[in-house]
Formats: structure tokens, sequence, C-alpha cells
């Protein structure tokens, strides 16, 4: 409906951007006429009187000279800064407090079994910052003395074996880039749009770097069983002992034993000193505070394997072990809660990822999915790993509903709400990897919804 | 044909190198090691410690140990969602739960589960909610015999033991009820929807289905201070509703003072709601109960420091040894003056 293509580069630079697409073009065209100039004339008299209204536009009402902000210097370009190691460890400058974790009223009676988003809407790349990973506990989090934790293997295994932080430490070691997203990542929006902000509706989902040690090389010091040891139980240290049974195929391509997230150490709510790291599959199987994992013939129907994470269909049957997270992608920023500051030129750009590879192509649209374009994929693409997209739009002020839509590399296109709901109902709770909808209104606001 | 061999020679070694072994890295467990965390109790009851419990003791314990989050009856819902109800006796003929299929009812635990050996598992390792593994092998039966007989799976003067928990699954209302034909579980399982990638005029037009009700736009708080103040887009000022607005507030508008931060930072927040009575009560309440008492200070304090029951129910609180005397001050103060949030 709005969907404008145009070259990549092209800018509508402050304070011209009021102009309409529409007239830039016929500039281009007939050259700047007499009846152009009157009509731009006017523009500017309205985006005057616009600019002094919205307060968005007083940095854009430059006096006659130039810009205060460069005319005046200010106090960091007249002053000597602060010294090295005043902040040992570092924190985001005070002017990014807005972005931070937080939980969504309702969902939980108790901060020890909620949930807290991550602030997606404000976030670039691939990587999720540690101190914005989302947070999910069953019984709260413990900052565990790492000299006193120890993992254990045993089940079916020659030698149960017991690792400290010190052989884990000195075990040959892998570093990889993965998405980990919560199996229940927009459960809220199952039945209809229910929350407000790309935080609610997606933002139990993450990207880092973890370093540690592929469970293979354990699994093979200890000796396990690979005829009978088809599946794997992992357990936490903390007061809920969490537990989840994984399939051994996954786990001998690419599971870790992870210390390591984004250069150092995993962050206490993250699983401090250990957790697995199970790429592609929901989050609730990438056990944190790793205490023990136990070599079996038989999966285990844990707690969170039959009353949780158990996808409820429309026949009233279960799915259980639903455990791949399938392709998913959404539009970050422009998204729900916000407002486009003026008419003109954006980059919108998402998130797309997918269990079960790679992403192959993302498309975005404009008119709620009557017309589709292929968006620039960032660099790198890794395998069940988030990947950014980028596409150019010029808003013109009419209404719009922006939507993305990832392909992976086996070919799966990313269903629509009435493609999911045909065959899982509304009531499945777990694994809603829907188009999500965005609607641009003509004041600028984004709003979230279903289409 | 002799370059390949030659090459595979070479992996070899440097694979058996790679593999020696990892000298000095790890040790055998002991048995008394593995036995001490090896916990688990699987569908066909591996790992299930021998022992016995009554329905009887198992309502004592319940009423002194669970009810405060989950109802006398297993039925309460304000903390957790309700382990018993909605399913019947005709389930139980059939092993698979009819709310499930209708829809509308509330999903209870014992409606959505399938195995027994589930439930024995996690009272026993995550029960209860501020002391996990604290009950003995025969409380966790006992406790699982009350619950069975609140959803009419054994009767009143049963008593679960290892010796007749297999005959219970036979009776679990949803034994029947769970599937693993699908596409989720391996990397190559076919998925269920069959979405095209079409580029143009894939459809007539879009029409909205759902939009967000204008009473919840500020559900979630000020979402203008959830964004960046430059940049392409702002966040757009949704005040929050008066109704809804404590939880929201809490978390989102203000830094927590430092009393509110140790409260956190505790675990105090796991059992004491700031307006809500969760297992203990909440703190406004407690507010109220002391305002204005004149050893309110030395009262409180000592109850923190020392722990105590008998003032809100039964539910022991536990001594609070880690915290610094002017962390308790803080509290205490903070209490006195209202407990203000």
């Amino acid at each position: 409906m709005t969907s404008k293509k145009i070259r990549p580069g092209r800018l509508l630079k402050a304070p011209e951007s009021f102009l309409d697409p529409q007239f830039i073009a016929e500039v281009k065209q007939h050259g700047f006429d007499e009846t152009r100039r009157a009509f731009l004339r006017k523009s500017f008299l309205a985006a005057s009187a616009a600019l002094t209204a919205a307060p968005l536009g007083e940095a854009l009402a430059a006096p006659a000279q130039g810009d205060p902000d460069i005319l005046n210097l200010p106090p960091w370009t007249t002053t000597l800064g602060k010294p090295v190691a005043s902040r040992p460890y570092g924190s985001p400058a005070k002017y990014e407090m807005n972005l931070v974790r937080r939980e969504s009223p309702g969902l939980a009676s108790v901060s020890q079994a909620s949930v807290a988003f991550t602030p997606l809407q404000g976030m670039f790349g691939i990587i999720t910052a540690s101190g914005l990973h989302y947070e999910r506990h069953h019984q709260g989090w413990e900052e565990i003395d790492p000299s006193r934790h120890r993992l254990m293997i045993n089940g079916l295994v020659k030698r149960p074996r017991v690792y400290t932080m010190d052989d884990l430490m000195r075990l040959p070691s892998v570093s990889r880039i993965h998405f980990l997203e919560c199996g229940a990542n927009s459960a809220m929006e199952w039945g209809n749009v229910a929350v407000p902000t790309v935080q609610y509706t997606h933002g139990m989902l993450s990207g880092s770097e973890f370093t540690g040690v592929l469970l293979s090389t354990l699994l093979e010091d200890a000796g396990f069983d690979r005829k009978r040891g088809q599946y794997l139980l992992a357990e936490g240290a903390d007061g809920s002992s969490m537990t989840r049974t994984l399939p051994m195929e996954r786990v001998l391509d690419d599971c870790l034993v992870a210390y390591g997230m984004n250069g150092e150490m995993l962050r206490p709510e993250n699983g401090y000193p250990l957790r697995l790291v199970a790429p592609g599959i929901q989050g609730v199987s990438w056990v944190k505070w790793l205490r023990r994992l136990e070599v079996g013939d038989k999966p285990w129907n844990a707690k969170d394997e039959t009353s949780q994470y158990a996808d409820l269909m429309p026949d009233g049957m279960q799915r259980q072990y639903a455990t791949i997270q399938e392709a998913k992608s959404v539009i970050t920023s422009p998204s729900g809660g916000q407002k486009l500051i003026d008419k003109g030129f954006y980059n919108v750009t998402g998130l797309a990822w997918t269990g079960r590879g790679k992403v192959k192509r993302v498309d975005v649209s404009f008119d709620g999915g009557i017309n589709w374009h292929a968006a620039r994929l960032e660099q790198p693409v890794l395998p069940k790993a988030l990947t950014r997209f980028n596409i150019d739009w010029v808003w013109n002020g009419a209404p719009a509903i922006l939507q993305s839509r990832v392909i992976d590399d086996t070919g799966f296109v990313q269903p629509t709400y009435t493609q999911l709901r045909e065959v899982r109902g509304t009531r499945s709770v777990y694994h809603n990897n829907a188009i999500q909808s965005w609607k641009v209104a003509e004041s600028g606001e984004v709003s979230n919804v279903q289409v | 044909m002799r370059l390949p061999i030659v090459f595979g020679c070479f992996a070899a070694a440097v694979t058996l190198t790679a593999q020696a072994d990892y000298a000095g890295v790890g040790r055998d467990a002991t048995p008394a090691e593995v036995a001490a965390w090896d916990i688990d109790v699987r569908p066909d009851f591996l790992g299930l410690p021998p022992g016995s419990g009554s329905v009887e003791d198992g309502e004592e314990l319940w009423i002194e140990k669970c009810s405060s989050c989950h109802g006398d009856f297993g039925d309460a819902n304000h903390v957790f969602p309700p382990l018993i109800g909605n399913t019947t006796t005709e389930d139980i003929e059939t092993g698979h739960v009819a709310s499930l299929k209708k829809g509308g009812a509330v999903r209870t635990t014992i409606a959505k589960v399938s195995t027994v050996s589930t439930l024995w598992d996690f009272i026993n390792r995550a029960m209860p909610w501020n002391a996990p593994k604290s009950l003995s092998t025969d409380q966790v039966y006992a406790i699982l015999a009350y619950l069975l007989n609140l959803a009419e799976i054994v009767p009143n003067d049963y008593v679960l033991s290892n010796e007749n928990i297999a005959e219970v699954q036979q009776r679990m209302p949803n034994r029947n009820g769970m599937t693993r034909d699908h596409g989720m579980w391996t990397i190559d399982g076919k998925p269920d929807t069959h979405n095209t990638a079409c580029m143009k005029n894939c459809k007539k037009e879009a029409t909205i289905l759902s939009s967000l009700p204008d009473y919840a736009r500020g559900a979630n708080g000020d979402l203008s201070k959830q964004n960046r103040e430059y940049g392409p887009v702002r966040g757009v000022p949704t005040p929050e509703p008066g109704a809804a607005a404590p939880a929201a507030a809490a978390t989102d508008d203000k830094t927590p003072g430092p009393p509110t931060a140790i409260l956190a930072a505790n675990g105090c927040t796991g059992c004491h709601g700031m307006d809500q009575k969760v297992v203990g009560p909440a703190f406004s309440h407690v507010a109220e109960k002391y305002h204005g008492q004149a050893d309110i200070v030395s009262r409180l304090s000592g109850r923190i420091r020392n722990g105590g029951s008998g003032s809100w129910g039964s539910i022991p609180m536990p001594p609070q040894p880690q915290l610094t005397d002017a962390e308790i001050q803080t509290i205490v103060e903070w209490l006195a003056a209202g407990a203000k949030h």
C-alpha cells in the first residue's frame, strides 16, 4: 500500500524530509519550475508550523545561522574527560537506561518463576548484550561458587565421571554463535493481540557467542553406550534442579557445555558457571547451572515435558517433545509502541532465525502481505544463529502494515497466523512462529495487529 | 587412489593424538556421589526409591507445607496455576482428559500430565517452593497420595508405595493424551505448515483480524520510557491504567531504592509480595499491622534475623543470617514508614 522500492543510500535529509517522494520525483522529471517552487514555499510554511507544534521537531528547526549544537561547542568538547578505569567493568551510557529487561505484568505472581524480556526494539546486529539477555527461571537464580561447582556424567556410561570447573576449562574448547529462544516466546499472542511491543511479543530471544566443551568430548571421555544411549538428561544445580531430555543425535551434533558467553563468563541469570547449549532447540532445554548429565535408553517425561512445554492441539492431544524451534522472524524497528519521527526514509530492520539450519532469505511486506520485497541480510549468516535483515523504506505518511517472512535453507516458509491456527488451533501456548504484523497509522504510531 | 589413502592415515593419526586421553582432567564418580545426585525417576519407575505414604499423612503435610501456594485442595491459582480439577471419572477410564478437547476449562496439572512418575520426581526435586529437597521419601509418597486422592484417582484410605505406583499409572486421567507424531523432535522432521513465498498480489486485501485493545496500551508501562529518546523512532507515551498500575510501576518506572533492592537480592520477594499475600504476608500488610507500634523496629528486626511463625499463619519464615544489621535496619525502617514502593 505504501511500499516504494528505492535505491540503497538515498537519504532525505532534515529539514526537507516533509517533502513527499512524489514531489521529488516530479521535480526530477519536470525540473524546478514556478508551479513547483510555489508548492515548495507553501510546504516550508506548513512544515515550520508543524515543527513549532511538535516538540519532536525542535531539533530540526535550526536558526538562520545554523544548529546551536554545532555553533556553540558543548561541554564534552571543551572540558577534560574522565580517566581510564573510572568504571572498571563499564556500563552503558546514562542515556541508554530505557532499554532494559522487563517483566510483563500479570504473567506470573512470583518473580522467581517468571520472565524478563529482552528489549529487541532498540538492539542491533545478532549478538545480545549479556546484561540484556532474557531471563526465565523456574525457581529463582543463584550465584554459584564456581570452585564448588561440579558436573557429573552417569547412566549408560563405562565410567561415571566428575569434572570441576578447573577440569572443564582445561579441555579443548569451541566458540559458537547461536540463538536462544524460549519455546513459549510469543505465547501470549496465540489467540489474539495481547501485548504492545516487540519486547513482550518476541523478547524471549537472544543471540550470543558461547564458549565451552563439545558434549561429544565429555560423553566419549565417560565411554557412553552409543547403541542404547539414545537420550540424554540434563539437570540443573538450582532449587528446582530442572531436568530435560535431549535426543542423542542432536547432542552429538553440536551441543556444548558452555561456561563463556560473549567473551566473559556466563552471567548468573544465564546459568553461571555452566549451562547446556543446545543449538536450534527451545530454551528450556538449555539447562542452566548444569550439574549432571545422564545417558539413557528412554526419555524421562520431566515436569517441563508433560505438564509444561507440551503443545495442546485442537483435538485435545498434547504434542510432547516438540523441541526444534522452527523458522521465525520479526521486524524490530519500527515496531509496536514506537512512533516514526517524520515521513521519509527509514531502514526497516529485524531478526530472522531457524532451528533447522541457516536463514536463506527474508522478505518484507509494507501492505500487510499483498506484495513482498527481498530484504538485505547482514553478514555473517550462521547456522542456528540470529540473522539481521534490513530493507529501505520511504514512508509517505499513509497507513501501512509491516511484516517479515523468513525462508530457511530447508525451503520452509514462515507461516501466517491463519495457516498456523488451521493446524494447531489457538491453545498451544508454545512454538508460535507466525508472521508478525505492525500497523503504521497516519500519525506515525506503530501498533501490534494480526492480519 | 593413493593420495586419499595417505591423507586418510594422516588424519587418523591426528585424531588419535587429539583424543589420546585428557590426562589429569576429571575423575571417576564414586557410587555415593552418583546416589547423592541421581534422583530422577523415569516413567518406567527407574530411579524410584522404595517407600510409602498414606493419603491421611499426605493431607497433614499438605496443609503444613503446600497449601499456602496451592490451596487446601490443590485448586488455588493465586501463586501458581491450579494442580487439581477439570478431570472426571470418565477421563480415568479413557486416559484422555475431555476438558482439554473442549477448551475454555482451566488446564490443571493433573489434567495435563501423563505420567505419575513426573509428579513424584518433581515434588521430590523441587518442592516445597522455598525449601526444595527437604522432604523425606515417605513424605513425597504421602503428599502425592493426597494429590491423587483429590483428583479421585485413589481412595481415601490409600497408601501409595513403590509396589503399587504402577497400578496408579493405569488410572492417570491423561495417560493417553500425549502424541509424538510431529516434526519437531528431529532436525529433519516434516513441518505441519506449508506457506509459499509468493511475492506479488498474494491476496486481495489485508484485513486486520486483531489489534491491541485500548485498555492494554499502557498495561506494560509507559512505552516512551522503553525506547531511546533519539533515533528514527520514539516510544509512544502510554499512561498506565489506574487499576493495573502497581506491578508495572514497580518494575518499569523506578529504579528500586535500597530497601526493595535488598528484598529482591535476598530472595524475600519469593515469599512476600508488595501488596499481595504469596507464601508469607505482603509487605504492605506487615506495615499496616505494626503501624505506629513503639517496638516495631526491635520486633521486626528479630523476626527477620531469626525467622519464626504464628503471626501470619503456620508457615515458618526461615532465619536470614546473611543480612547485615544495616540491611535489616533499612528494611524495618522502610516497613515502619509504610512499605512504600
